[in-house]
């Protein structure tokens, strides 16, 4: 069972907030001392999730919660936006599919960086990316 | 607007990248790039990315467009400092970075970039090719 110790929710609608952002989840890596490059790990990967949330949806918000299982401890972040939604997630979630022209490698990459993803969305209504990443994960 | 300072060391272009880039600020550091190896013939372009704790899909390809276009122009890209956990996690990301080389530090970048250097090159200023050759 993952319990939630903590929460926080960032707001993310210009390029400052996804600055705060990525400083706040880097806070609580930190504060559940998370290793140097799990921490690189998530904030990349939050890094993603934000940059696409704001590419394809306007902005979003930001759910940061401290997670434990047993001993283990962690960062969940989940990333809920009002955006278009993604008509093929299964398209979506393949290395080097992008309708932005980038380099599709944002949902893919973020996923192998992580321990936990799940992404929900629907057309018309939105799009939640859910990760973990855990401290010794 | 904030800008990246580009230097100029002979027929190189250093740069180093001291905060996390933001958006904006690195696709005006690669178009900056571009000029000024077109504008001073630069034969290689160094950045250095030491301080840099994240590098996401966004900012990995502005570094491989800078090292492609400079390649057009006939420079190669050196990418000196990386963080062992900003490699790992570039690997994971699935980024290949093509076209990129890697050194630790800006002094074996600059041997590298010697050592690549065509020396039947008329132009060549470096005459000499460094013993150290460094793979990646
Ligand atoms: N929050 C979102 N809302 C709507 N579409 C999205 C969202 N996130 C991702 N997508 C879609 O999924 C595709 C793949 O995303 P990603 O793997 O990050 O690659 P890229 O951003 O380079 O296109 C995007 O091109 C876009 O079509
Ligand atoms: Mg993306």
């Amino acid at each position: 069972m993952i319990l939630s110790l903590s929460k926080d929710t960032v707001t993310v609608a210009q390029e400052q907030d996804v600055v705060f952002l990525k400083n706040r989840v880097k806070e609580v890596a930190v504060r559940i001392k998370m290793g140097l490059v799990n921490q690189t790990r998530l904030i990349t990967a939050a890094s993603e999730l934000v940059r696409n949330m704001m590419r394809y949806a306007n902005g979003g918000k930001c759910l940061i919660e401290v997670v434990s299982s047993g001993r283990n401890n962690g960062v969940r972040l989940t990333f809920s936006d009002s955006g278009p939604g993604i008509p093929d997630i299964t398209a979506a979630m393949r290395d080097g599919f992008s309708t932005g022209k980038s380099l599709g490698l944002g949902l893919p990459g973020t996923k192998r960086l992580v321990n936990e993803f799940d992404i929900k969305s629907k057309v018309g209504e939105g799009t939640i990316v859910t990760i973990i990443k855990w401290a010794n994960g | 607007m904030d800008k990246i300072p580009i230097l100029r060391m002979g027929r190189f272009l250093l740069v180093t990248i001291q905060v996390d880039l933001y958006d904006r600020l690195a696709l005006t550091l690669e178009a900056d790039l571009i000029q000024a190896v077109q504008k001073h013939n630069a034969r290689g372009v160094l950045i250095d990315i030491s301080a840099v704790s994240i590098v996401d899909s966004f900012m990995g390809r502005i570094i491989g467009n800078i090292a492609s276009m400079s390649k057009i122009l006939d420079a190669e890209t050196v990418v000196v400092g990386m963080q062992p956990a900003v490699a790992i996690t570039l690997i994971e990301l699935g980024l290949p970075l093509k076209g990129v080389h890697t050194a630790l530090d800006m002094e074996k970048g600059m041997d590298l970039l010697r050592s690549m250097m065509d020396t039947t090159d008329n132009d060549e200023d470096e005459d000499a090719i460094a013993d150290d050759f460094i793979t990646e």
